[in-house]
Order: structure tokens, then sequence, then C-alpha cells
């Protein structure tokens, strides 16, 4: 069938409140108004302002409420509207959903599911632009996914629902309007593994989220140009499935790494330093990075194109490690 | 336990009971002090020297299925809750047998068993999960309370504001009892807060909130009682503000220059332990020998802890990584 990926997580999301009476859903925006993206549309009047759960402006104390009601047996879905806001709710997640667990010597699970959006490309500026799911993953405790396509987005968070662990979706987006093909009885997708989104021989092109369809269009490109690239899709972020990435580097002896967060410290600066540890030598030319500018994300449109990943970014990044 | 004349009513067994938490509270926390000076204990650790009648008061009003959070002064609070001794010892002890396999210390005591949540260090931490847990109980219509701990410094945080605006909104089964010991660390209230009356800044939410003499056992469980029986009515949550005093310094390393010591010795007039045992006296016909029982019960069960503890085994090393991810997925 036709649908889009905000359909594909609003499916999802409708899904999982039908499958669990476990689950419901929480944060601002998510009922009355519809979904601050129109992810949760119509499901306040399908399933209940107790189910479809408003929340006052209060990032800390409703994902926080998450985390004690994951304690007392439910499987919340909180959503928040998007990365920037959930610093204000960064003691609960790390001080407390990452971490009970393990303080409590493996007593307290916190089966919690944490969604939000992420990224630029929409002219918000900076305080509504970054992408900080990198620095998400940097926690231990926590599982953070990326869905890139229609297919995680229906079944990444079916998936996260069954982890007893905390789990954090980050939606780029950009993403929301993107439509496509997704077969009906589409449903749980693994969450372990990274994929080959495009399968190729002279390049690894190593991409997730919101910089997956960078990384697809510039290997368009590069096949014009005669240079085979593969790319991989993380889809987890935190754990890294490392052995994709190896296995594709050793088929394609070449690494560029998109990444939409800043260089210094980011997701990107740790595939590069895992792939320089296990396989440096099966490297034929230097590891390539594409970042966002080291800049807050400027408003206007001039500036915050040039400050993200581009496609013609990844191109020339592929064409230098070629060679 | 033989407490012969004071087991004659039940109104006198309950206070016996009371009595008796606070004096092993006391008497366990007194020998942390001793085994902190000889380093079998490390970190940071608060102690509630003074503090003892809100644990007993409060927690005695609870049943095995109801909730509690706490903070990071939270030895009486687990104790109260019924975590053994040996576990809470054991944990401070850096041991496998600690209620948190070693991995927590004095300052994250948790008993999933006992629905006891911690033993959260961060000041206003646990408010939040508090609020969860209250609402994951009135969502799946149980009859349950969830106790929250804090004490006055988490009034200064947005958390207090955030979830008392979301109780009350929801109105969800939580006692909030802020033990009111008027310091933040080293800062007085008066130096942190613009308004001081907390009961009033509670009830500004339309959260039934009382202030509460908490140097007095009595009014502690009378006022936790009245409390959960509100709660467990449906009404919401309640704020109780529990006017406190520690005996000790913030923490161990505190040299506690914010506060004179004239002003110590005169709260520790108030002592709630030798104003219950009064109390007793004069109307349960309790004796000295009844005091010296429950002392003895205390001295035999911290011994009994201290071996426990020194013989308990240290979580091995290559287990460092477990319980970061669940191990059953």
């Amino acid at each position: 069938m036709k649908t889009t990926y905000r359909e594909a997580c609003r499916e999802a999301l409708r899904d999982a409140l039908t499958r669990d009476d476990r689950v419901f859903l929480m944060g601002e925006d998510v009922g009355a108004y519809g979904g601050c993206f129109a992810v949760s549309l119509g499901l306040l009047e399908e399933f209940g302002p107790e189910r479809v759960r408003d929340t006052p402006l209060s990032e800390s104390a409703f994902v926080g409420a998450g985390i004690g009601a994951a304690l007392g047996g439910l499987r919340p879905v909180v959503e928040i509207m998007t990365v920037n806001f959930s610093l204000l709710a960064l003691d609960q997640i790390l001080n407390n959903a990452a971490t009970l667990l393990h303080m409590s010597g493996g007593q307290l699970n916190v089966p919690l599911v944490i969604r939000m959006t992420t990224g630029a490309g929409r002219q918000l500026a900076a305080q509504h632009s970054h992408s900080l799911e990198g620095w998400y993953a940097h926690i231990p405790g926590l599982r953070i996914l990326a869905p890139a396509t229609l297919e995680d987005a229906r079944g990444m968070l079916w998936t996260a629902l069954q982890d007893p662990d905390p789990v954090l979706l980050f939606e780029h987006g950009t993403l929301y309007g993107m439509s496509g093909e997704l077969d009906d009885d589409a449903g749980p997708v693994d969450i372990d593994r990274a994929a080959v989104r495009r399968p190729g021989t002279d390049v690894t092109v190593v991409a997730y989220g919101g910089t997956l369809g960078t990384a697809l269009d510039a290997a368009d490109d590069l096949a014009g140009t005669g240079i085979d690239a593969e790319v991989i899709d993380l889809r987890t972020l935190r754990p890294l499935d490392m052995p994709t990435v190896l296995g594709s580097v050793a088929r394609t002896h070449r690494l560029v790494v998109v990444d939409e967060g800043w260089r210094s410290g980011s997701l990107s600066a740790e595939i590069a330093a895992r792939v320089a540890e296990e396989a440096l030598y099966e490297l034929d030319a230097p590891i390539e990075r594409v970042c966002t500018a080291e800049v807050p994300i400027p408003y206007a449109k001039h500036l915050e194109e040039a400050a993200l990943p581009r496609r013609d970014d990844v191109v020339a990044a592929a064409r230098r490690a070629v060679g | 336990m033989s407490v012969p004349n004071a087991a004659a009513s039940p109104r006198a067994k309950e206070r016996t009971e009371l009595l008796r938490q606070m004096v092993r509270i006391r008497r366990f926390e007194e020998r942390c002090v001793e085994l902190y000076s000889a380093a079998e204990i490390r970190g940071f650790m608060h102690l509630y020297i003074g503090e003892e009648a809100i644990a007993a008061g409060v927690l005695q009003a609870l049943d095995p299925g109801d909730a509690v959070v706490s903070t990071y002064r939270e030895h009486g609070h687990a104790l109260a809750r019924g975590v053994p001794m040996d576990a809470v010892l054991a944990e401070m002890y850096g041991r496998t047998s600690g209620c948190s396999r070693g991995r927590g210390g004095s300052m994250h005591l948790f008993d999933a068993s006992r629905r006891f949540y911690g033993g959260n260090a961060i000041v206003g931490g646990g408010l939040p999960i508090a609020t969860g847990l209250a609402l994951a109980d009135k969502m799946r219509h149980r009859p349950t309370v969830t106790a929250c701990l804090f004490g006055d410094g988490a009034v200064a945080e947005g958390e207090f504001h955030e979830c008392l605006n979301l109780a009350a909104l929801w109105r969800l089964p939580v006692l909030f009892c802020c033990e009111n010991n008027m310091y933040a660390m080293g800062t007085a209230l008066a130096r942190s807060h613009a308004a001081t009356d907390l009961a009033l800044r509670a009830s500004s939410y339309g959260i039934p909130s009382w202030p509460v003499d908490a140097m007095d056992a009595l009014a502690v469980a009378d006022a936790a009682n009245r409390a959960v029986e509100s709660i467990r009515g449906g009404s919401g949550p309640c704020f109780l503000e529990l006017r406190t005093y520690r005996f000790r310094a913030h923490s161990m390393y505190d040299p506690e220059r914010y506060r004179a010591a004239a002003e110590v010795e005169h709260w520790k007039e108030l002592d709630p332990i030798p104003r219950l045992i009064a109390r007793l006296r004069a109307e349960d016909g309790f004796t000295d020998d009844d005091v010296a029982a429950i002392e003895a019960e205390a001295e035999s069960e911290i011994a009994a802890a201290i071996t426990a503890a020194e013989a308990g085994p240290l979580e091995p090393v290559e287990d460092l990584t477990r319980f970061v991810y669940s191990e059953q997925r």
C-alpha cells in the first residue's frame, strides 16, 4: 500500500495501543492537537484521554513519570517534541532511565519508549534543529534507534516495546512526508542489525536516519561516474552493529561516514575510530567524514543548507576516497 | 521481642513499634559512623539522625503493596520499609549481598520486592518517578499509594513544581513527604527560598497540605495515616511538610560552618526518641526494661548485620558490565 513515514509512525502507535492495554501515549500536544507533527492525529478519538495523554510543558516531569509508570508495570510511549527539548529531561533519561537497572543490581527494569524528532532542514533555527542522537548514543543503558525507512517507522516501535530496557526513537523531522510502498502486513523489525540499503563494491557509505536519503542520492550520482557505492543504514546507534560495517569495509576498502551531528565527538568519530581500531589494514584510503558544520543551525535557507551534509559533499568525499 | 507492659493495648503496640523503628535506625547509623571512620564504608554517606520520626511515622501508614521513592538520605526509609539491615549494610560495604549488589552504596538502596525505589542522589529526581508509579496504579485501578520522600532542597527544583502540578491535575495517589530539615546541604531555607512556608506553596497547586511537627513521631504517624486514608479514598495527592532537623552534618565531609552549635543543641532537646519514650511512660505504662529490651534488640540486629556484611563476598569483577542491559530480551 502507498503510505507516508508519518502514517507509518501513526499505524505503529495505533497498533501498539490496540495490541497491549499496558501501552499508553504521553507528551505535549499528542491528543487534542493531533500530535505536533500530526503523527498521533485521531488517536485521542480512538483510544481516549486516558491512553493518549496530553501533558503540560514539563519535559522532566512527564519523562520521569514515564519511567515511574514503566516501573509500575505499564508500557509508556513518551513523545518529546524535539531532541532540543529533551535536554530538559536529560536528568531523568540519563540518571534514572539509563541507570536504574545497573544501580539497583538488576532489580529495576525500565521498559520505556521515548520518541522524538531530530534534525534540521525545515528552517526552524538552532533551538529546533539539532541532531543530538549521537549524544544519547554515548549513554550505556539506552538503546538508540533511528528509523530511516517506512518499514522501520512502522516496525521499530513494535520491537522497542518488547524490549525490557529504555529505547529512544529518533525520527528525523524531514522524513514525515516521505511516501512510498509498504507491505500491508508490515510488522516488527530487527533492531539489532544495520542494513545494507544499496550493495556496492567501491566504497562504503555509512548513514542513518535523515542522512540515509542523502547517501543514497549520492550513490546514484556516483554510479553515473562509474563508482559503485555500498550504502549502510545503521538503524541502531547504540549498540552499534559494527560487524555489518566492518564486513562492508572488508569488501570495499574505503569508508565515508555521513552524520548530521557535529563532527567533534560525534557518532561519526566513534565509527571512524572503531574501523581504525579493528580494520585499519583493510583501508586503502583515509576515512572520510561528512558532518554538520560546527555551528548552531541557522535559520536562513542558504545558511542552513550550507551547514548540513549535502549530496555533493558525500559525492566529493567518496571520490576522494576512491582516488 | 518482649515488651510486656507496652504490649497491653493495640495503641501501645503501635507506639512501641514506632519507637522500635526509630531506635534501630538511630543505633544503626551511629554504628555506621564508626564503620565509616574505620573505612569499611566509603563514598558519600548522609545520616538521618534526628529525623527518624518521619521514616517510622510515614512508613507505618503504608501497606506492603504501596510504593516508596526516596533520596540519598535513605537508610532510615529503607530500614523502616523492611529492607533487611543485612542487605543495607552489605550494600554500604560494597558486597554482592548488598541490596543493590554493591553498585549503589549508601545513596542508592533498592529493593524491588518491597517496592522500595531508591535511593536517588539527584535532588528532586525521585518526584517524577513517584508521579509515574502513582499514574500506573491509577491507570490499573490498583488501590495503591506511592510515598515520595524528599528534602526541602528539592522544593527549589523545577521538577517539584512540574510534578505537583501533574499529580494534582491527574489526581494521582501520591503522598509527597517533604522532610524539611531547614537546610539544603549547607544553605538555610530562608537564604534560598523567597517563601519558606512549604505547605502553603504545595497547597497553591490545590493539594491538601499539612505542616507537621516531625520531632513528634505520633504526630507524623497521625498525619500520614490521615493523608494515606484520604489518598486511598480517591482525593488525589497530599503533601506533608515534615518539620525536622538533622543533628549531624549534611554528609560525612561537611565541616558544618553554616549553623551555630547552639541551634543544633536546641533541636537535640526535641529529640523524637526520648520524647516518645516519655509519652509511652506517661500514657502506656512503659518501663526501663521495655526501653532496654528495644535497645538490646537493635544492638543484636546491628551486630549480626556487621558480621554478615564482613562475610559477604564481593561481586566478581567479571560481572562489571552486567545489568547495563537486561539479560533477557
